[in-house]
């Protein structure tokens, strides 16, 4: 049990300074609930993991990354709204994991994450793949930004935006999919979410906004798996709660900031 | 024909079609080295376009030549930026190492006051400044400055083209710039180009100011019967 408690503490530290820091883009790009619904598209992908025996996190990982490149690739060709195709990929992923997968108790295990199975494989996988996504987001970071401010700006200094915004998917996709070992498919989009816009309420210039987002993701996985742990409640839930409580602090101190200013 | 090294930029015969419309037909101009050339027309003309389409950022058909050793800068109408915590800073070091100590001297801002403010709650005015400064960064020859003065007050308005008359000096630049304003057309440019689709005019500004030229560009005037005369 303590094994299996270090491991997912492993995986909570890494997950959650990863989805920190990447989220704190995917806000930004007014696409907060475009991270939330792909983490659903993991769905099928655990379900066919899970009937044709291999690691699920495998075809999760596999299942994200083909649906963001669909998306991506839709987005570009009929300019319809990110969100618009998310919401209709995620419904048709989430319908397509609920018929795979019958058996309910391994439904629930996928739609709120189960740290009884972690495995230190998984833990190192978790550790590797968040360092090379902050690694390669980092790199990318800035080009993302500037193409926010103006695509056209981005373009004209040589940026090539849309293969830029491929890649930044992939490595969102790597994330989620090592999210939803601890929380689950239904709630890691909050991992991606909540910390990003925590940070967002106490940041002036975006090297903090940034740092701070990985912070509060690491705090409210490590803090939510530990409390899990100590109250013998599902990790996924308590991670949450955490998060939206370092949520409402921020909102209270940028109140008072704007108070005192 | 003349020859290219006294101009920075010959356009001939441009067609841009977006979606199955025709933004722009048959545009063909000349803009010499070292002049000011204002771009004007109705909403719509398609003069943001023009500009898009000079950065190659759009499909086209016709001939786009630069002079040689064109060095490039663009000032875009929109920018969104209310939402991104990035501070002045940041935002002028992306993509480069610099001195945006320098940079912001050049656009007659001090440094002191706007460096480490967040970029969304700077006023109209600075925030084109820090754009102008954005585009001066990389040492261009030739700016594109698609309406420099959008969402600033009367009063900040002329000091911007003041202090872009001083750089367009100081560096021997060429600048082309979108407006609506006749005003600034006749005193802060040498050239314009006045747009709807094709081209209406294209002469010196100081046209602008000739009742014919204006005909020509915003039409025929309409006027409406007044009510003693209808009587």
């Amino acid at each position: 049990m303590l094994d299996t408690l270090i491991l997912s503490l492993l995986i909570g530290i890494f997950v959650g300074l990863s989805a920190g820091y990447l989220g704190s883009l995917m806000v930004l790009e007014k696409m907060a609930l475009v991270g939330d619904a792909l983490s659903h598209v993991a769905l099928p992908g655990l379900a066919i993991g899970i009937i044709f025996n291999f690691d699920p996190l495998i075809g999760a990982f596999a299942f994200l990354f083909a649906s963001a490149v669909i998306i991506w690739y839709l987005q570009r060709v009929t300019k319809i709204s990110f969100e618009a195709l998310v919401g209709a990929m995620f419904t048709l992923a989430l319908a397509l994991g609920i018929i795979l997968i019958n058996d309910l108790e391994a439904l629930e295990e996928a739609l709120f994450g189960d740290i009884t199975q972690v495995t230190l494989v998984h833990a190192v996988a978790a550790i590797a793949i968040s360092i090379v996504a902050i690694f390669f987001t980092k790199v990318i970071y800035r080009k993302l930004v500037l193409a926010m401010i103006s695509e056209d700006l981005a373009v004209s200094k040589g940026i090539n935006v849309a293969r830029t915004n491929l890649l930044y998917l992939f490595l969102v996709s790597l994330v989620v999919a090592m999210g939803v070992q601890i929380v689950g498919t239904l709630l890691v989009g909050f991992l991606v979410i909540v910390p990003a816009i925590a940070a967002k309420n106490l940041s002036s210039n975006m090297r903090r906004y940034s740092l701070y987002g990985a912070f509060f993701g690491l705090i409210a996985a490590v803090s939510g798996v530990l409390l899990a742990s100590y109250l013998g409640l599902q990790p996924g839930p308590v991670v949450v709660f955490s998060g939206v409580t370092i949520f409402a602090i921020s909102v209270v101190i940028n109140w008072r900031l704007k108070l005192s200013a | 024909m003349t020859a290219m090294d006294e101009y920075v930029l010959k356009v001939s015969n441009l067609k841009v079609t977006l979606q199955n419309q025709i933004i722009l037909d048959n545009i063909s101009f000349n803009v010499k080295k070292g002049t000011t050339m204002a771009i004007l027309g109705p909403n719509a003309a398609g003069k943001s376009v023009l500009f898009r389409t000079l950065l190659n950022l759009l499909p086209h058909s016709g001939n786009i030549e630069w002079g040689e050793k064109v060095k490039i800068g663009y000032v875009p109408q929109n920018v969104a930026i209310t939402d991104i915590p990035i501070s002045v800073k940041e935002f002028l070091s992306i993509g480069k190492k610099i001195n945006v100590e320098n940079a912001l001297s050049m656009v007659r801002l001090n440094s002191k006051s706007v460096l480490n403010k967040r970029l969304g709650v700077l006023s109209g005015g600075q925030l084109r400044r820090i754009m102008i400064a954005w585009a001066l960064i990389d040492e261009p020859n030739i700016l594109l400055l698609d309406e420099p003065t959008i969402g600033v007050d009367v009063e900040s308005e002329e000091p911007i083209f003041t202090m872009l008359n001083a750089i367009k000096k100081s560096k021997k630049m060429t600048i082309l710039l979108i407006t609506h304003d006749i005003h600034i057309v006749r005193e802060y440019t040498d050239y314009l180009l006045a747009l709807n689709k094709c081209v209406t005019f294209f002469g010196k500004s100081e046209e602008i100011a000739n009742l014919e030229v204006q005909k020509r560009i915003y039409g025929e005037p309409v006027c409406v019967k007044m009510l003693s005369e209808a009587e």
